[in-house]
């Protein structure tokens, strides 16, 4: 497989999605294609929508009745918004990881069995077992819990919280994980372990990520998205976007002068 | 407005003494209101305790009772329809007339020396007799009830110049206490019978088992209804002008005075549906139709109380609305819910308004045994006893209201301890 950049095919792709609260038009004609086994960081002052943009690429925001998502978005050619959708179906496709670590107050065991457990995922109990061990190995938490699986998870440090749910995503299998600034409640060091994790996972996984660390979007994502006041602004491989900016806004969020 | 020759720091300082003695003066105020308020708690315990205790005692007469087979089984065929309605009274006449044989030569005093004895002392025999036949033609001594009057007189609580008792009642009284024919006994039968219009033999244990009765039904109603209708409303209702409506009314509902609620169940349950009077089925149903809102409100409560995040983690892995429902938020919220439900449980056990309007008012002597019996309940036998006209019956009224109370504590305190045990911080 063609792992460079710029070759990717893309996986997740967005036309004129447009979102609305109520009356407030929050995202506006947003175009972005993600590329398969890429990090793409969605960048921005706060209240830009990227997290709104997140959101629509696995109906999160159906979540909120006030929510209303117009234009395209398909994952592999297929549209997400399609009436005949299975939401469940899309969502085990692509998985999440929230901005604050939310473990289910259960057994470390538990949190990762759930996933595979309700899409019946594991036939029997030495699979499921299977699945729980390894990825918490990918995750890279396998050494610091395997002798205390069935300790409650809520009693892990916040960066082991943040692990977890990473495993308990990357349980399903999914094909696309959308990370919502998953480092923002976390010291540095377990930023940097995410970090890492970030960087390995790409191999297997298609992830977007929303941070408003400019630092982190440069060392984590092969391509990044600015948004600015619900426009994306620009879009383009992190490289070129951190160097050589197109647009002044980009410019001037980048050298620290808005956000 | 500020003074300029004073710095902010002396104008905050000079300020201090003022806010001080406002806040003493605050705490003062709340401790006089708690010391008020449980002033009041230890009055009416108090009151209700120094009146009730009496009740758990019961005097008792000792009889040298002679189960005479010519009296009571003059066939000699131990067929136990003969010996329930043979006559024991006649029995208990006899052993009154063993010690005071002057007394059971006239008509008039005879009828006042078994007034000294419970109208049901002969039931008992009976009682003793039907459980084991082989006791007939011997001769025992048998505690049997006194009459309430003379329970109260021995109490205390009547005097004996009152004018309820002749000269010659209170002399043979004299003599059986002097004879040690008279002793103070706990009163297993207030526990162990149902009411009576003998105050010596009224029990409470059919209201008890009235009021669990119609409390099961109340819960099994309640329950899985107030909790569905909960979990719709929250999770799944859309948000329009329809749900705001039947939100409203719920916590009208909430307010609605539980007679109303009899009057309905009476029009309704008995009316309509055309269901038993004064069974504590209906009264369950009655109940359950005024217990619901609680439990609807304090369902709603804990649902919410349970962070988005762990509800957003299940959806976000894939589990329908449904599995993130029943697999995370509704266990979280269980326990809010199980107090929400004791306490409504509790009001629904003090209810007597709602009761009252669909016949579970009645005299009822026997201790029902199902949904379909007609009962009373506790509040309700409170009702009744506080009524009658018999001074023990004061002392019955007390005594129940303290079983009431304990079990109302006893199910405010599962709640509590359930809250404590299990509550859950994020």
């Amino acid at each position: 497989m063609d792992m460079s950049p710029s070759n990717a095919a893309p996986k997740l792709t967005a036309r004129g999605v447009n979102v609305f609260y109520g009356d407030a038009h929050v995202l506006k004609q947003v175009d972005l294609e993600i590329r398969e086994h890429e990090v793409t960081a969605l960048i921005g002052p706060s209240g830009c929508g990227k997290s709104t943009f997140l959101r629509c690429l696995n109906r999160m925001n159906d979540l909120i009745e006030i929510c209303r998502v117009d234009g395209d978005v398909r994952l592999d050619g297929e549209d997400i918004y399609d009436p005949a959708v299975d939401l469940v179906y899309l969502r085990a496709r692509i998985g999440m990881v929230f901005q604050k670590p939310n473990p289910f107050p259960k057994s470390i065991y538990d949190n990762v069995s759930y996933g595979p457990k309700i899409h019946g995922l594991a036939r029997s109990r030495a699979e499921m077992d299977d699945i729980v061990s390894s990825s918490l190995g990918r995750a890279g938490l396998w050494e610091e819990v395997k002798d205390r699986l069935d300790a409650p998870a809520t009693g892990l440090s916040g960066g082991q919280q943040q692990r977890l749910c990473i495993a308990r995503a990357i349980a399903v299998r999914p094909e696309v994980i959308l990370m919502d600034e998953p480092c923002s409640a976390l010291d540095p060091i377990a930023t940097a372990r995410i970090e890492a994790l970030i960087d390995e996972l790409r191999q297997n996984f298609t992830i977007v990520i929303v941070t408003h660390s400019m630092q982190q979007a440069a060392r984590v994502s092969q391509r990044t998205a600015f948004f600015h006041l619900g426009d994306l602004v620009e879009v383009g491989d992190t490289d070129t976007v951190f160097t050589k900016p197109v647009d002044p806004r980009t410019e001037s969020y980048i050298s620290g002068h808005i956000g | 407005m500020t003074d300029p020759q004073r710095s902010p720091s002396e104008t905050i300082l000079a300020s201090l003494p003022r806010r001080r003695r406002a806040e003493a003066r605050f705490r003062i105020y709340g401790i006089a209101a708690i010391g008020v308020a449980l002033a009041f708690l230890v009055l009416l315990i108090g009151a209700i305790g120094s009146k009730g205790i009496g009740a758990f005692a019961q005097a008792e007469i000792a009889l040298d009772v002679t189960l005479d087979e010519s009296v009571l089984d003059p066939s000699g065929a131990r067929d136990p329809e003969i010996l329930s309605s043979a006559n024991y009274r006649a029995v208990v006449r006899a052993a009154l007339g063993e010690i005071f044989p002057d007394a059971v030569r006239k008509r008039r005093d005879r009828r006042k020396l078994m007034g000294l004895v419970s109208a049901g002392a002969g039931f008992e025999l009976r009682e003793r007799v039907l459980e084991d036949p082989e006791l007939i033609g011997r001769t025992m001594r048998v505690w049997l009830p006194a009459d309430d009057e003379v329970d109260m007189l021995l109490k205390g609580a009547t005097a004996r110049d009152s004018g309820r008792f002749t000269e010659k009642q209170l002399a043979w009284l004299d003599r059986l206490e002097e004879d040690g024919r008279i002793r103070s006994a706990f009163n297993w039968r207030f526990f162990s019978s149902g009411d009576s219009r003998e105050p010596e033999l009224a029990g409470i244990l059919g209201a008890i088992s009235g009021s669990f009765f119609a409390l099961v039904t109340c819960l099994a109603l309640s329950f899985p209804l107030g909790v569905m209708t909960a979990i719709y409303l929250e999770e799944f209702a859309p948000h329009n002008r329809w749900t705001d409506l039947i939100e409203i009314n719920i916590n009208n509902l909430a307010a609605v005075p539980s007679i109303v609620f009899g009057l309905l169940g009476l029009a309704i349950f008995l009316g309509f549906m055309g269901l038993t009077r004064s069974a504590p089925l209906v009264g369950g149903m009655v109940l359950a139709l005024m217990t619901l809102p609680t439990i609807i409100i304090a369902t709603r409560a804990s649902l919410r109380a349970v962070p988005p995040s762990i509800r957003e983690a299940a959806i976000g892995l894939g589990a329908s609305r449904m599995q993130a429902m029943l697999h995370h938020t509704l266990p979280l919220a269980m326990p809010g819910i199980m107090t929400g439900t004791i306490i409504g449980m509790a009001q629904a056990l003090g209810e007597s308004a709602p009761l009252i309007m669909i016949g579970m008012v009645a005299f009822i002597v026997d201790v029902p045994q199902g949904l379909l019996d007609p009962a009373s309940a506790l509040p309700v036998q409170i009702y009744i006893w506080a009524d009658s006209p018999e001074r023990a019956f004061a002392e019955k009224t007390a005594a129940a209201i303290i079983v009431l109370l304990a079990f109302l504590v006893a199910m405010n305190l599962t709640a509590v301890i359930l809250r404590r045990r299990f509550e859950r911080r994020w």
